[in-house]
């Protein structure tokens, strides 16, 4: 999996709230956020370099939050191999709740479709506890 | 621009005079460009583009590109790395498309069109956004359409570039009234109208920076 944010810090403590979740187990989580002066902004290429190293050829669901981590995502994707590329699902799930589910069925060893699937019902389980 | 002749096509000393003319206009307007954009957006436009141009010209003197295709690719590639907001994407993908479709020699007047709506493209393509949205297109797409009437109604690269730049203005000042459809501004609906878009004030930038460069001789 891949967290694509404006924030550096903010992209850490959602990878840290999901992994939370999942004491001793390892899922691949990269960050690819902020700046390289530690100000607020997305880097395409430094999203691609986050894609990459996430890959180990099951697949990888990058999860973004607003605006430009959106179009850079996308703009990341051409810097890829084809065969990367066909392996990754930009998920369109919200970046907090989407992450939680997503890891947790990904430590079960799920593939990507159920993985991109669960990040996509994120807010179902809040959605249900508010009516 | 002393030196710099297109009558042979626009070649890579003419289109870095270029990129170097619109880093130096965004320097200068960033204040303004950032103002526009706290007013109906995240405030960080001027800062964003000016930290990347002047990125992409600190990359092509640290690396000179030897044609116009490698050097508008290193600006693209420059621009989505360093800018971090959404005109990173938006312009780095504009010349990563203009890239492509000039190739390695000189550029005519046709070819440098051609090249510029392949960049337009780009932008439709990575924003989605569609004329009238307030956005950068609001400026782009009537300057290409400009500059393909101008040529094909036979006149010098100089006076189709002119008329190109003079699009962009006019798009420019049209986004006042617009509602913001796309970006942070469309977050707030009816109270984006009366202010300018900043992404199609730096757009009339880089086509008054290309008359300012490449329409002398």
């Amino acid at each position: 999996m891949v967290v694509v944010s404006h924030s550096r810090p903010l992209a850490d403590a959602a990878v840290a709230l999901a992994r939370q979740m999942l004491p001793g187990t390892e899922v691949a989580v990269e960050v690819a956020a902020g700046t390289d002066d530690g100000g607020l902004g997305t880097d395409a290429v430094a999203i691609s370099a986050a894609i990459t190293a996430a890959d180990s050829g099951d697949g990888v669901v990058v999860l973004m939050d607003l605006g430009s981590a959106v179009m850079s995502a996308e703009t990341a994707l051409e810097f890829l191999d084809d065969e990367v590329r066909d392996r990754v699902v930009l998920s369109p799930g919200p970046l907090v709740e989407g992450l939680v589910g997503a890891v947790v069925v990904a430590s079960g060893g799920a593939d990507r479709e159920r993985v991109a699937a669960e990040a996509l019902r994120g807010l179902a389980p809040k959605q249900a506890h508010l009516g | 621009m002393g030196g710099l002749s297109v009558a042979d096509g626009l070649d890579v000393a003419n289109l870095q005079a270029w990129i170097r003319e619109f880093a130096r206009t965004v320097s200068e307007h960033r204040d303004e460009l950032t103002a526009l954009d706290s007013a109906i957006g995240d405030a960080d436009h001027g800062t964003n583009l000016d930290r990347g141009m002047s990125a992409a010209v600190a990359a092509l003197e640290a690396a000179p590109p030897a044609d116009p295709a490698a050097l508008l690719k290193q600006v693209g590639m420059t621009l989505v790395s360093k800018v971090g907001g959404a005109s990173g994407p938006l312009y780095g993908t504009f010349f990563l498309r203009m890239a492509g479709a000039l190739g390695n020699d000189p550029a005519d007047g046709e070819a440098f069109a051609r090249a510029l709506r392949a960049g337009l493209d780009g932008v439709v393509a990575r924003g989605k956004a569609e004329p009238g949205d307030k956005t950068m297109l609001d400026a782009l797409a009537p300057a290409c359409d400009a500059l393909d009437a101008a040529l094909a109604d036979g006149q010098p690269l100089d006076l189709a570039l002119a008329a190109a730049a003079e699009a962009a203005r006019r798009g420019r000042d049209a986004t006042v009234p617009l509602v913001a459809r796309k970006g942070r501004a469309s977050y707030l609906g009816e109270r984006s109208a009366g202010h300018q878009d900043p992404g199609a004030t730096s757009t009339a930038l880089l086509l008054d920076a290309a008359v300012a460069t490449l329409a002398g001789g």
